[in-house]
């Protein structure tokens, strides 16, 4: 867990299981390689959404942090 | 091969000082006759200066090699009295387009702006403009251009520099107060001094082919990525002078340089691109790699490096040659003001600070080009496709483009020779930044104000219909005659006709784009450098506030 200054880490989906169904859908029936190419085109539109290089900055760090750790997601009670 | 140009051979002729009892001396010798070194030779010669440019060969460039010229480096070149034949014989171009494998991507329009004398870019061969540099280097009498001069050692003292010279008729010795190291990436001065170049080599290949063709092309810049003739790998297509088009294929690390130049391997590729049924003749091929790097300092004592012996950047973006005749125009004038000893030694640091950064922004931008366009793994590469397909329909995405961050020139803005603003200004022209052209009336007619600027410390003083209170005429008078002068120009929106002090002219301001480009009102003054860079400026003439800024800008004064 990092401090963010610019990066909402609230929960801001009102639907979020209709959200991450949809991403699993979008990769549901594509090989690893047309896989890579949805997520990169995803995060360059939302990046250009959010139009604000703090706030990905934050969120590169939080990712370069977590990948370099090994980090695992906690398992759920 | 076809050949579209012959090169000159120009002639070894012995120099009395080949013969001297002493070892000859002069203030300035450069070394190396490229682009850079001739630009030195040239400045300096302008400057009154006796120059010696030593070359080891009796030619200009050999192929066609660096071919885009950029705005600022022809306004240096106007400076120097040899742009014009530069722009009449080369290919002025404003439209780019992009191509993703089979289709149009984008195109993008340089859309030069109105009101300035030369264009955002030209296309001609480096041979070309060598060509041009040595006519106008033979125009100048202190300047002596020697070719079959090999440097051959270098001894760098606290008084003066010595070196060793063959020639065709042996060696000789000549010593100078400063050597101007203009020999280009693979610097033989800079190995003889130990001293190295440091950065990223890429892992990449590129051919080039200079093709000459009765092309229907228009005159555009043309990129591919993954093109159809050329899988997995980009192109560059662009017109130069008398119908010669250089193409560069990307060909990856693995190739081979010395079979992928040869005319059995070129010409296929050719073909493959410009399709079975076009008629061309190849007349130039050559394979390379790219690098970006640069010297710790540009300045060691008395020895001062420029261009590709400095710094070296990949060439997408144009910023290889145009940023040496940058180094050039920022040294010269340094170094004669310490000549004559109106400036301290140490001015000539700031050409190392101020060029310095000037090389990492290039270093900087021709990198990013060169990862997009040479993706280092399968995940850039995956976002650079991802980038190009959303170009086509989503104009964010065009922004991300990168196959070259086309030259535009350094705005010194953390230069110690520069007065920070006082008073209120908006718009570009803050201190550091190059003077912006704009159209203006002389007694001559209609002409240009970079034409009217540089060489020396200048000023631009605004004035209104009600022409010049006398205090400010008698302070400009003086300003001009000072040791270091300053020679100011007086704008109004039309040319004030009384008469002024010596080192003083009018100019108008026929459409008023001094008065928007400046952001000036009447009374508004900024100081120049001989490089027609902003060092200063005020919303009133002060004397003492000029003097003060001419102080910083010679290295008086050390700190702001």
């Amino acid at each position: 867990m990092s401090e963010t200054n610019r990066l909402c880490i609230e929960p801001r989906l009102a639907r979020p299981d209709d959200f991450y169904q949809a991403l699993m859908d979008l990769h549901r029936d594509l090989d690893p390689g047309r896989s890579a190419q949805a997520n990169a085109q995803l995060i360059l539109l939302l990046a250009n959404h959010v139009g604000d290089e703090a706030v990905l900055e934050e969120a590169i760090a939080i990712v370069r942090r977590n990948v370099a750790a090994g980090a695992e997601p906690a398992p759920s009670a | 091969m076809h050949s579209t140009y012959t090169n000159p051979v120009y002639d070894y002729a012995p120099s009395p000082d080949q013969r001297a009892a002493a070892p000859a001396h002069h203030p300035v010798v450069v070394v190396g006759a490229g682009p850079v070194g001739l630009s030195a030779g040239i400045d300096a010669a302008l400057h009154g200066i006796d120059t010696v440019v030593l070359d080891d060969n009796n030619t200009v460039s050999v192929g066609s090699r660096a071919v885009c010229y950029a705005k600022r480096a022809l306004e240096i070149l106007d400076r120097l009295g040899c742009a014009q034949p530069m722009v009449d014989k080369g290919i002025t171009w404003n439209v780019g387009r992009v191509f993703f494998r089979d289709h149009q991507v984008y195109a993008f329009d340089l859309l030069p702006e109105a009101g300035h004398h030369r264009p955002a870019f030209i296309n001609l061969q480096q041979y070309y403009l060598e060509e041009y540099l040595v006519n106008r280097a033979r125009e100048l009498e202190p300047l002596d251009l020697r070719w079959k001069n090999r440097v051959t050692a270098v001894r760098p003292g606290p008084e003066r520099v010595e070196l060793e010279v063959e020639t065709p008729d042996g060696p000789y010795t000549l010593t100078c107060d400063y050597l101007i190291v203009a020999d280009g990436a693979n610097s033989s001065v800079r190995g003889m001094l130990g001293l190295e170049s440091r950065g990223r080599v890429f892992r990449d290949r590129f051919l080039i082919a200079d093709v000459v063709m009765k092309a229907d092309y228009p005159t555009e810049r043309w990129f591919w990525f993954d093109p159809p003739f050329h899988r997995g790998q980009s192109t560059l297509l662009h017109r130069q002078a008398d119908n010669v088009w250089r193409i560069d294929f990307q060909l990856g690390w693995d190739a081979d340089p010395e079979e992928e130049k040869k005319p059995e391997r070129v010409i296929p590729r050719v073909r493959a691109m410009l399709g079975e049924e076009r008629e061309f003749e190849l007349e130039w091929a050559s394979v390379y790699t790219f690098q970006c790097r640069r010297m710790e300092h540009f300045r060691h004592g008395r020895v001062l490096f420029v261009g590709d012996a400095a710094h070296q950047v990949s060439p997408f973006g144009a910023r290889g040659a145009n940023s040496g005749i940058q180094d050039v125009d920022n040294l010269v004038w340094k170094l004669d003001l310490v000549l004559r000893g109106q400036a301290p030694e140490h001015l000539l640091d700031s050409y190392d600070s101020e060029r310095v950064a000037a090389a990492d922004e290039n270093i900087l931008n021709s990198t990013r080009s060169t990862d997009f366009i040479t993706p280092k793994n399968e995940m850039s590469r995956v976002f650079r496709d991802a980038t190009l397909t959303l170009a086509e329909d989503y104009p964010f995405a065009r922004r991300l483009v990168n196959s070259g961050r086309l030259s535009v020139p350094a705005v010194l803005d953390g230069s110690p020779l520069n007065t920070p603003d006082r008073d209120d200004f908006t718009g570009a022209m803050v201190p550091g930044a190059p003077a912006a052209d704009a159209p203006v009336t002389t007694t001559d007619g209609p002409g240009w104000l970079l034409a009217q600027l540089g060489g020396v410390f200048n000023g631009l003083y605004y004035t209104g219909p009600e022409g010049i209170p006398e205090a400010d005429r008698a302070l400009l008078a003086a300003l001009a005659a000072d040791p270091v002068p300053v020679h100011t120009r007086v704008i109004a929106a039309a040319r004030p006709a009384s008469a002024l002090p010596a080192g003083v002219t009018a100019l108008g301001d026929p459409e008023g784009l001094v008065a928007r480009r400046y952001d000036a009102r009447p009374g508004s003054f900024y100081l120049l450098r001989p490089d027609q860079h902003v060092c200063a400026r005020w919303r009133r003439l002060d004397g003492k506030r000029v003097r003060d800024a001419l102080d910083r800008a010679l290295g008086k004064e050390k700190t702001p």
